[in-house]
Parts: structure tokens; C-alpha cells; sequence
């Protein structure tokens, strides 16, 4: 497989504050890669590391092969980070003119990415008339004008309102399907949760998980099930030792898998105990529950 | 470098303030013309600037090179902001993640500080030009060509200005806290000026030493050149008082003053590639 980005050993000192400590990962081609971490876990550091805004104290970080200088690599790829930044005595026609420049493409593509992010019609507007969200989806098309190689969004739907937000994941989640490298950096869980396959977890500038989003936790998911006699349910879940945790709560039982379980089968197991099942939903721990679960865990 | 000076261009154009000043800058450098026009008749006395002299080849280009440099200040404005305003827009940080380099980043204002100090050259150069060759009382062309160094300290004065200017920009973020710097400066070398001569020195001494302080320097490049006038010599004559006449360029001179531009621009480059933005 192809990698896009090498991170290895990063740390970043700011004064006596340790904001990325030893950090290393790395980002292959194909994959959406999730940043998680709580406000202050050393996200927006490590990728301004990367983006070369921010000075590293110490570590390494290597954009493809390793033999491109960064901002020769950062032409190749497309970033928004915090703030969208553009020059606002501007429209938004000449700051990607201006962004063409910089980045050294042809100016054609402007229009095919301010289509996408629907702001051809107001192309000509100055960007300082622009609204948060319609600042937020220029620079998006900004970060697209090259078709870069990866795309690196740090809190893109911030302080955004729900119609935004629905807007800017529309459109996270038509570049994905066209098979380009995203890295997404959130607090935002069910954001990262929606779109992500792979994940990277910070806190306090550590790193506590970096891999598939399904291998986060070895964990065969849980159930969730009703009936009309809920204590003779809970008498025959509790006697089985394929079921771990159960708990109850307004009629609902909830009963964790020890190991992997197909539920037609527990249906008519329990149907032949007499016990008829209302409801019936196998489930896995959303990437909140986990995140919390992993974050939890390691601070005990 | 072509690809630099264009993007330092689209942001500079597209700014609306930004375009006015520097339209008036150069609409000032003309209106040196105006001098020209400057004619007193009452009654017996009856004086026309342009018959003083002052148009006179090779003299214009000191007098017009001493005269237009007080207008650099429009252009330092100018300077200033299009670098703060990159702080305070954060459009530093977009470029540098677009791919400019931090090298390419400081390379481009440098290029729009050199090409601001050539036009400007250029512009004083065809105005004298034509208002010498319309008032000068000598145009032979072994005249007209003379002295034509002033043209050159006036271009190295103006860079090692403007660099000065970007300097600050870099250095305090905030265009008008810059601009205050500069005013700052300009009193702190008169404080210094004023310390050395009174405790230190004589007054040949002091002007060495201050002669390699930057804004002094800038200002020796192209002296005053208002002695040089023969209707001042004479009155200065007919009152006992000789001129001393040391008005030309020199390449110490030129040399002090692209020293600081180096130091200027390298600890730009110095201090942007330390900040974390």
C-alpha cells in the first residue's frame, strides 16, 4: 500500500507544556483517517506539524516517498485547518485565483469546485459577505483546487449551524466516495463515525489507539431486547455463559455478547422457552462508547 | 520569481487601500513637476523656480532624487500592512499550507519591495528627464548623463527602506503599531545622535558613528542639495559663510545601507521560520 504520511516520534513543547508527545502513525492511500481527542489533545498541533506552521521539537514526520520537501508536498495536498483564512477584501473568484497561484495549478478548476460546494453563484462576492458556513465550503473548494492527494479537514463543521454541518458532511462524504485519502480531525464523534475507517486516538498528546475503526475493541457487540415476562428473559440470559453483562432498564434488556451470536438463533431458542421477543437489535458500541470506554480506561 | 511577484500582486491590487496609496504615491512623484510652476511677480521682484536653476542637468537628478524620497512614506504604509495584514488575516498560515515555502514567503515581499524601489526609480528618472530637458540651460548629453549616481543611492535607499518597513511587519505583527516603531526609531537615532554629540564626540565623529545607524544612513545616500544652488552659495558668500560641498555619493555609503537590507530581510526570514503561527 501507498503511504501518504509518516509520522514518527513527534513531540512539540510549548514551553513547559508537553502538546504532542512521541506521537507515531502513519496514513496510507485510499483510507478516511479520523483525528480523535478532547479539545486540547495535541489535534491541531500535530497537523500543524505537518503543514509546516508550526515548528516540531523534536521527531520526524515524511510526506510520501520521503524525498519531497514539505511545502513541494503540501501542493499535493489539500488542508483546512481551525479558521477558513483568506485575504477578505477579496471575492471568492480571486482568492482561488490567488490559491492557483500558490499551489501552481491551472486556474480551470475553479469553477468545477465552486460548483461542488455550491457557491458558483456567488463567486464574485467579496469573502468578508460571506457567511461561516459559505466560508467554511470556499475553503473547502480551496483545499480541493489541485485534486490533492489527501485532504486534511481539522474541525471542519465547527461552530457551524446544523444546516451547515449537514452541508459540509454531504460533501466530506461525496470526495471520500471518490476514493481520496482523508484525514478528519474532531471532537465530534458520531462526525468521525460516519465517515472515518480508520482511527487515531490522542489525549494529552499520547497516543492511546491508532487502526481500523472495527478493531478499536475486541468486541462482539450487544443486544438489545424486550418481552412481555422481562425477569423469566433475564433467568434464562443470566444461566447462559455465551452472554456476559445484563442490564435492565423501563422494559429494555440490555445483554452483552461474549461471543459472536447469530440473533435469529437466540430468537428461537428463547421461542422455544416460551418466551415471545418484541424487540429484537443487535448493536455494536457506538465510537462514542468506546472512545470513552478507551480513554477512561487509560487514565485509571 | 515571476510566480511570486504575481501572487504579491493579487493581493496587493485587490486591495482597495492598498491601490489608492500607491496610485497617489506615484501621482506625487509626478506633481514634482509642479514646482516648476512656482512663479512670483510682484512688482520689481519677479522669480521663477525653474529659472534658479534647480532644473538644471546634472543637478535635477540630486534635487529631484532628495525631494521625491520624502514621498517613500506612502509606500511604507503600504509595505507595512500587506505584511501585518497577513498576520492579522492569517492568510500567512493558508499560504504556507498551500505550499509556499517560508523562503518563498519572505522572497516574495522582498521581490514587491524591490520592485516598488525600481518603478519608483524609473518614474523619477523619466520625470526629471523631461523637466530637464524642458528648463535646463545646459543639454549636451555628457551632461545630461552625469551624476546619474543619485539615481542609483536614490534606489538603494529606497530598498533598504522598504526592508526596514517589512522588517517591522514581520517583527510587530500590527501595521500601525509598525508604523509607530518606525516614528520611534527615527526619534531614538536623533536621542542617540544628540547623547553622542553631547557627551562623546565632536561633531565630524558623531556623523561617522551615526552615519551607520539605518535610518541615518538611508539619509546620507542622497544628501540635501540645497547648498549646492548657486543663488544659496552666493548669499552664503556674500555672508562670510563658506559651504562645505560634500554631496556625493559614496560607495561606503551604498554599502552600509545594503547591509542593513540584509540583516532586514534575513531576520524576517529568521523570525518567521521561528514563530509557530
Amino acid at each position: 500500500m501507498e503511504t501518504i504520511l509518516t509520522v514518527s516520534n513527534l513531540t512539540k513543547k510549548f514551553g513547559y507544556l508537553t502538546a504532542v508527545k512521541d506521537l507515531s502513525f502513519s496514513i496510507e492511500k485510499g483510507n478516511v483517517y479520523g483525528i480523535l481527542g478532547p479539545n486540547g489533545s495535541g489535534k491541531s498541533t500535530t497537523l500543524g506539524i505537518v503543514l509546516n506552521v508550526v515548528n516540531r521539537t523534536s521527531g520526524n514526520f515524511t510526506w510520501f516517498d520521503g524525498h519531497t520537501s514539505t511545502h513541494e508536498a503540501l501542493k499535493k495536498v489539500g488542508a483546512i485547518i481551525e479558521r477558513p483564512n483568506f485575504y477578505p477584501y477579496m471575492s471568492a473568484l480571486q482568492n482561488l485565483k490567488l490559491v492557483s497561484k500558490i499551489k501552481e495549478v491551472p486556474e480551470d478548476r475553479i469553477e468545477e469546485t465552486l460548483q461542488l460546494v455550491g457557491l458558483w453563484e456567488r463567486k464574485d462576492s467579496k469573502f468578508r459577505t460571506y457567511s461561516l458556513g459559505m466560508k467554511q465550503r470556499l475553503a473547502i473548494a480551496s483545499a480541493l483546487l489541485n485534486d490533492p492527494e489527501i485532504l486534511i479537514l481539522d474541525e471542519p463543521t465547527n461552530g457551524l449551524d446544523p444546516q451547515g454541518i449537514h452541508q459540509i458532511r454531504q460533501i466530506i462524504k461525496k470526495i471520500a466516495s471518490q476514493g481520496t485519502t482523508i484525514l478528519l480531525a474532531s471532537h465530534l464523534l458520531d462526525e468521525v463515525e460516519k465517515v472515518c475507517s480508520h482511527v487515531v486516538i490522542l489525549r494529552k498528546g499520547e497516543k492511546l489507539y491508532s487502526g481500523p475503526v472495527e478493531d478499536m475493541m475486541a468486541s462482539h457487540g450487544f443486544l438489545e431486547l424486550k418481552c412481555r415476562d422481562t425477569s423469566a428473559l433475564v433467568d434464562i440470559l443470566s444461566g447462559d455463559e455465551r452472554f456476559g453483562k445484563i442490564e435492565e432498564s423501563l422494559g429494555l434488556v440490555t445483554v452483552v455478547l461474549r461471543e459472536k451470536m447469530d440473533p435469529g438463533e437466540l430468537n428461537e431458542h428463547l421461542f422455544k422457552k416460551g418466551i415471545v421477543l418484541t424487540h429484537l437489535v443487535m448493536r455494536r458500541e457506538s465510537l462514542e462508547e468506546q472512545f470513552l470506554n478507551l480513554t477512561k480506561s487509560q487514565s485509571n | 520569481m515571476k510566480r511570486l511577484l504575481q501572487i504579491e500582486f493579487i493581493k496587493l491590487w485587490n486591495n482597495r487601500s492598498s491601490r489608492i496609496l500607491i496610485i497617489s504615491y506615484f501621482v506625487l512623484l509626478t506633481s514634482i513637476a509642479l514646482v516648476a510652476a512656482i512663479k512670483f511677480d510682484i512688482g520689481p521682484i519677479q522669480f521663477h523656480l525653474a529659472d534658479q536653476g534647480i532644473f538644471n542637468f546634472p543637478y535635477i537628478w540630486h534635487f529631484n532624487t532628495f525631494v521625491t524620497a520624502f514621498f517613500k512614506l506612502f509606500l511604507a504604509i503600504v509595505i507595512v500592512s500587506m505584511m501585518s495584514n497577513e498576520y492579522s488575516n492569517k492568510t500567512i498560515k493558508q499560504n504556507l499550507i498551500d505550499g509556499l515555502s517560508k523562503k518563498e514567503f519572505v522572497l516574495s515581499k522582498f521581490l514587491t519591495v524591490i520592485s516598488f524601489a525600481l518603478i519608483s526609480t524609473v518614474f523619477v528618472f523619466a520625470v526629471s528627464m523631461i523637466l530637464g530637458l524642458i528648463y535646463s540651460d545646459y543639454d549636451e548629453l555628457s551632461i545630461i548623463f552625469s551624476d546619474l549616481e543619485f539615481l542609483l543611492a536614490y534606489f538603494v535607499k529606497l530598498v533598504g527602506f522598504f526592508s526596514f518597513c517589512l522588517f517591522l511587519g514581520v517583527l510587530v505583527k500590527r501595521s500601525a503599531f509598525a508604523l509607530g516603531f518606525l516614528i520611534l526609531w527615527q526619534v531614538f537615532e536623533g536621542f542617540v545622535r544628540g547623547m553622542i554629540r553631547w557627551k562623546l564626540f565632536d561633531s565630524e565623529t558623531t556623523d561617522t558613528v551615526m552615519g551607520f545607524f539605518p535610518l541615518n544612513s538611508m539619509f546620507n545616500l542622497v544628501k540635501e542639495p540645497f547648498t549646492r544652488l548657486n543663488a544659496v552659495q552666493s548669499v552664503a558668500n556674500q555672508i562670510g559663510e563658506k559651504v562645505s560641498l560634500n554631496y556625493h555619493v559614496h560607495t561606503y555609503e551604498i554599502l552600509i545601507v545594503l547591509t542593513w537590507t540584509f540583516i532586514f530581510i534575513s531576520s524576517s526570514y529568521w523570525i518567521l521560520k521561528k514563530r509557530d503561527l
